[in-house]
């Protein structure tokens, strides 16, 4: 469990840290360390320099903006996180607790989570049910992107090789909306087998009027599961329509398999938790 | 006068320095001019070795030494327990090198080493190592590996075989099928474990080219043990050249009984490189890998029993999976261990055990806590369920009605179960289950379950509840029986234990068994307070180097409660009878006519006439003044083999809730009551239950190593092997009854190993319950989710 031989630069600024990154092919950023120092340690990862961002104050911190929106600072961490306005989506706070340990979630970053893309993570599924964005800095300049997209394969991302994930915009919230996460536990990793992340907002007469819903776990990246959003809105939420629409959660995507759960056990899981996902998060609102 | 703590919940004098971090375990040790050494490890589970080059290792950064198989003129490493012993059951005995020369077994298995100023150099030089290799096909199912065409491991052992053992008695038990009401029938997987003790495995070996002396610190459970086997069967040096220190051990459950390749390996290099200590710690991973595993049985179980459930025959015949070659006593576990304690607690008149040993492409196996008794366990209390639904008469109705009764004690099974090949017999001590058992039905609210269920089921829940009515087995003893020709270790297995009295009245106890986190430290200091009356703070227990303790086995097999206890009885005993002649002396009293009263020796009607032991050790140290014949000091020690094992014995029941949409299952309830005899401290004997029981339901629920057919293993990290964690257990309801032993001179049983050996099988007794109103029989362990869901969905018809 030692890891190869590597470099460290500890950045002293995010422009620092960016031109590092452009200038030296071999270099990663490194913030919390929670998913990438094991995989170093196993040898599964061998960077050859590691761009410490870990002590950049200017990516610290939730704030809420002028519209109401959260900016939630990429080296925010879980602990953090749940200890900020950002819990009151409940689909943060369910999410938080089932993340890692006690140790992780001190040290581990919601930028970091997002930016290492694992399939099975938790928090971009809640991510991607708020209809979330993030902010990506580079020497250039920051674009800001949607998270539905974002995230485009195991451990592949949006973000180019130059790029550095700055924070993520959670849209402001609205008492007209309810939201949950539900997932079953793989329980030797405490990653989900399938977890389903689930934002309904009611309009008149008690239709749902919006939903999103975010899947981790199942495929190779978290998903949006637009077809279960879209058979979701206009309805009542009645049991009958949220199980109609929990079935279309998989679709025709390819599903992942391993010793703790085949492709047929994850899919039935994901469309299980799909439905306990959108039943909670209405029950929230009404 | 000292308070008597014998029986008190008295707090560890371990813990202040464990809890802060003050321990000093095996990798805390760094010595002066220290290298460290990393293994190579194959990635193949069967493969023949073509060629290594270790040229690039060599001229690596830091490099020291590059070690390959060929290097070492060691032994490969002993056999110390075959199948029946010397009773001439053959055993194919095929035992790791410490590196392997021609060929590899399983993936794990050392194939070079390299010894390096750092132990990142040797982790990096691993890398620069080529080995040439030709994988040959593998196999890992030991039904599989017995079948015809099956990949051969060794020419030695056709079909994979290392030993037909039986036990029992045949005839009687075909007579009591012939003549069966019912017969039921069950084909049982007892799933292989992986032991993760907090504190993995490691070694330093240093060769002292001044004195041609070896020593070895070593995270183990048998020091003594160890120094014996490496000196007169692995290493070829003088026993006496050799000394093993054990220092504070971080958990075992059994994995570090044995005698393994880098104990030989660390001392060969460090004498390779001239003297210099040289350390080896295994990485989680490696632990995995080639630390031994445990259990891995099949077993077809056939129960012959009446209508009215009582049970007349038992059949087993079970498949033990060993590994890829024998671990140091891995075939006495699935025979002796596990075939002789088959009947439990029931007084089954027939019974017969085959058990075939085999090898597969997989790491060794040997004893996990519990160690046959668990296997055993499982398959009594599967059989005792499975003739009660067949009958469809309540679990705990059918163990009433099968339970020896009181008076039955001691017990000899009439089926031989107890006797040894040489005619050495044990008996069943002492017993008294139903009392036991009822109380834990009372705890339950075992009347009330149906109404729980139906409860549950509104929920959307399948509730189980599940009984164990155990016994265990603690001692691996005595010498008689385990010993000799009977059944195995070609060794004895008493205990020792050595006090001393100093000059300041301070006792020094040192003991020939250890620890690895049962507190030893603080229950043989209450005992020695218990016998001589001197208060704990004052005595201070010794173990594990063996220089400067006495000679004795280890502790595994809960031996040490049973047998450990009674040495340290006998050297006070010692020590009490040699101050009482010294205080007659001193109190020109006849010896006849001193009273003891704790530390106070007094002449019988004057009761100011006294000393205490204080005053003797200091007069008797000093020595200005013995009588003839009389040694200085107060020194004395003992030895202790038992006359018999202790059988704990207890009823456990575990109350589980099934998703019936997801197979999810939650252990919502456990009561256990368990009958250990006396306690010396209560405190320690509930921390054993609960770590047991949460073992034992990790193997029910979450535990299970898995290979590919390729003989790799899939479940290799803590990432995929699912150890129980506090926050999925309820707190656990314990209760007891007291029936002391007959056979230890305290009445103490043991209880390192029962909560383990009860609750895998209450727990999926619980399972199987939750799930028979689906029409599910029997599903084998471990309950995941997947496997819940999948039986749920075939029995409702559905596509799994």
């Amino acid at each position: 469990m030692i890891p190869a031989a590597f470099e460290y630069t500890r950045a002293s600024s995010l422009q620092d840290a960016l031109g590092i990154l452009a200038s030296d092919e071999g270099a990663k950023v490194i913030a919390g360390g929670q998913s990438l120092l094991p995989l170093m340690k196993l040898r599964l990862a061998q960077p050859a320099r590691l761009v410490d961002i870990g002590r950049l104050a200017e990516l610290r911190g939730v704030r809420r903006l002028d519209d109401g929106r959260l900016s939630v600072g990429a080296l925010t961490t879980y602990a953090e996180l749940a200890d900020s306005p950002a819990v009151r989506y409940g689909v943060v706070a369910d999410a938080l607790p089932g993340i890692g340990d006690v140790q992780v979630r001190n040290r581990g970053t919601v930028g970091g989570a997002v930016a290492h893309a694992d399939p099975a993570s938790d928090l971009p599924a809640a991510l991607l049910a708020l209809d979330a964005e993030v902010v990506v800095q580079s020497a250039a300049g920051s674009r800001t992107v949607p998270v539905d997209g974002f995230f485009q394969g195991a451990f592949t991302t949006a973000l180019a090789r130059d790029e550095i994930l700055a924070a993520v915009i959670l849209p402001a919230p609205r008492a007209d909306a309810g939201s949950a996460y539900a997932s079953l536990e793989q329980r030797a990793s405490g990653y989900p087998i399938a977890g389903v992340a689930a934002v309904v907002v009611l309009g008149a007469g008690g239709l749902i009027e919006w939903a999103g819903v975010g899947v981790t776990g199942v495929s190779d990246h978290p998903y949006r599961a637009r077809e279960v959003e879209a058979a979701l809105v206009g309805t009542t939420g009645s049991p009958e329509a949220v199980a109609a629409a929990a079935a279309l959660v998989v679709g025709d995507r390819e599903v992942n398999a391993d010793i703790h759960a085949g492709r047929e056990y994850r899919a039935a899981m994901a469309v299980v938790h799909a439905r306990r996902a959108i039943g909670a998060a209405l029950a929230r609102v009404r | 006068m000292a308070t008597d703590v014998l029986g008190a919940p008295v707090k560890r004098v371990e813990d202040p320095r464990f809890i802060s971090g003050k321990g000093r375990y095996l990798d805390d040790i760094k010595l002066p001019g220290m290298a460290h050494l990393a293994i190579l490890r194959s990635p193949y589970a069967h493969a023949n070795i073509r060629s290594i080059d270790t040229s690039a290792a060599k001229a690596a950064p830091g490099v020291v030494a590059v070690i390959t198989g060929a290097d070492i003129p060691y032994n490969p490493l002993p056999m110390a327990w075959p199948a029946g012993g010397a009773s001439g059951i053959q055993n194919n005995v095929n035992t790791p090198r410490a590196l392997a020369t021609d060929s590899v077994k399983w993936t794990g298995e050392g194939v070079a080493a390299v010894v390096a100023e750092t132990a990142a150099q040797a982790v990096d030089a691993l890398e620069l190592i080529q080995v040439e290799w030709e994988p040959l096909p593998a196999v890992t199912d030991a039904e599989k590996a017995l079948a015809d065409g099956a990949p051969q491991l060794h020419e030695n052992a056709p079909n994979n075989r290392v030993f037909d053992w039986q036990v029992g008695d045949r005839a009687a038990t075909d007579a009591a099928f012939a003549g069966a009401e019912v017969v039921v029938s069950q084909r049982l997987v007892n799933h292989r474990l992986i032991p993760n003790p907090m504190e993995v495995r490691g070694d330093i070996g240093w060769y002292n080219p001044g004195t041609d002396e070896y020593t070895i610190w070593m995270s183990s459970q048998t020091p003594h043990i160890q120094r014996l086997l490496l000196a007169a069967f692995v290493m070829g040096v003088p026993e006496q050249k050799i000394r093993c220190i054990s220092p504070d051990v971080g958990g075992a459950f059994g994995s570090k009984i044995y005698c393994y390749a880098d104990m030989a390996l660390s001392l060969f290099a460090s004498r390779l490189v001239g003297g210099r200590p040289v350390k080896w710690v295994e990485t989680r991973r490696e632990s995995f890998g080639s630390t031994i595993h445990g259990r891995d049985h099949i077993t077809y179980v056939d129960v012959a029993a009446t209508r009215q459930g009582e049970v007349k025959g038992l059949r087993v015949r079970t498949l033990a999976n060993l590994g890829g070659r024998l671990s140091t006593i891995g075939p006495g576990i699935p025979t002796t261990l596990y075939g002789r304690i088959l009947s439990g607690p029931y007084k089954i008149p027939a019974v017969h055990c085959e058990v075939t040993g085999v090898y597969t492409n997989t790491t060794f196996v040997d004893a996990y806590r519990g160690a046959g008794r668990p296997e055993a366990t499982y398959v009594v209390e599967r059989a005792m369920d499975l003739v009660a639904d067949e009958l469809g008469i309540d679990p705990a109705e059918v163990r009433r009605r099968n339970f020896l009764p009181p008076d039955a004690f001691p017990y000899d099974n009439p089926s031989g179960l107890l006797t040894a090949v040489n005619g050495s017999k044990l008996y069943i001590d002492s017993g008294n289950y139903e009392p036991a058992m009822d109380k834990a039905l009372a705890m339950a609210g075992y009347a009330d379950m149906a109404a729980r269920k139906a409860e549950a089921r509104a929920r959307g829940k399948l509730l189980g509840v599940g009984l164990s009515t155990y016994i265990e087995v603690c001692g691996v003893a005595p010498s008689k029986w385990i010993g000799a020709v009977g059944e195995g270790w070609g060794a004895a297995m008493w205990e020792s234990s050595n006090i001393k009295v100093h000059l300041t009245g301070k006792v020094v106890v040192t003991m020939g068994t250890q620890p690895q986190g049962q507190g030893h430290e603080t229950t043989f200091a209450q005992i020695v307070s218990h016998e001589l009356g001197v208060p704990m703070e004052d005595i201070v227990v010794q173990h594990s180097d063996t220089q400067g303790t006495p000679f004795g086995y280890g502790s595994y097999g809960s031996r040490t409660s049973n047998v450990g206890t009674g040495a340290a009885v006998k050297a006070a005993a010692k020590i009490r009878d040699k101050a009482r002649r010294y205080a007659a002396h001193m109190l020109e009293a006849n010896v006849d006519d001193i009273e003891v009263e704790g530390a106070e020796y007094r002449v019988k009607g004057s009761p100011d006439k006294k000393k205490t032991l204080q005053e003797i050790a200091f007069a008797l140290d000093l020595a200005f003044d013995t009588p003839p014949g009389m040694e200085p000091y107060l020194d004395e020690t003992a030895y202790h083999d038992t006359d018999n094992c202790t059988f704990p014995f207890g009823t456990h029941i575990a109350v589980v809730e099934v998703d019936e949409e997801t197979g999810n299952t939650e252990l919502v309830r456990y009561v256990a009551v368990d009958d250990v005899g006396k306690k010396i401290n209560p405190m320690i004997v509930d921390g054993q239950l609960h770590g047991g029981i949460a073992q034992g339901v990790g193997q029910a629920l979450w535990e299970e190593a898995v290979y590919d057919d390729d003989g790799q293993l899939l479940s290799g990290s803590l990432l995929d092997y699912a150890l129980p964690r506090a926050e999925w257990l309820p707190s656990f309801e314990l209760d007891e009854t007291v029936t002391p032993s007959p056979v230890n001179p305290l009445g103490v049983k043991g209880v390192g190993e029962a909560g383990c050996i009860a609750s895998t099988a209450a727990v999926a007794n619980a399972v199987n319950d939750a799930l028979s109103p689906l029409g599910i029989r029997h599903l084998d362990m471990p309950f995941t989710a997947q496997k819940v869901w999948s039986a749920i969905q075939s029995a409702k018809g559905g596509q799994a």
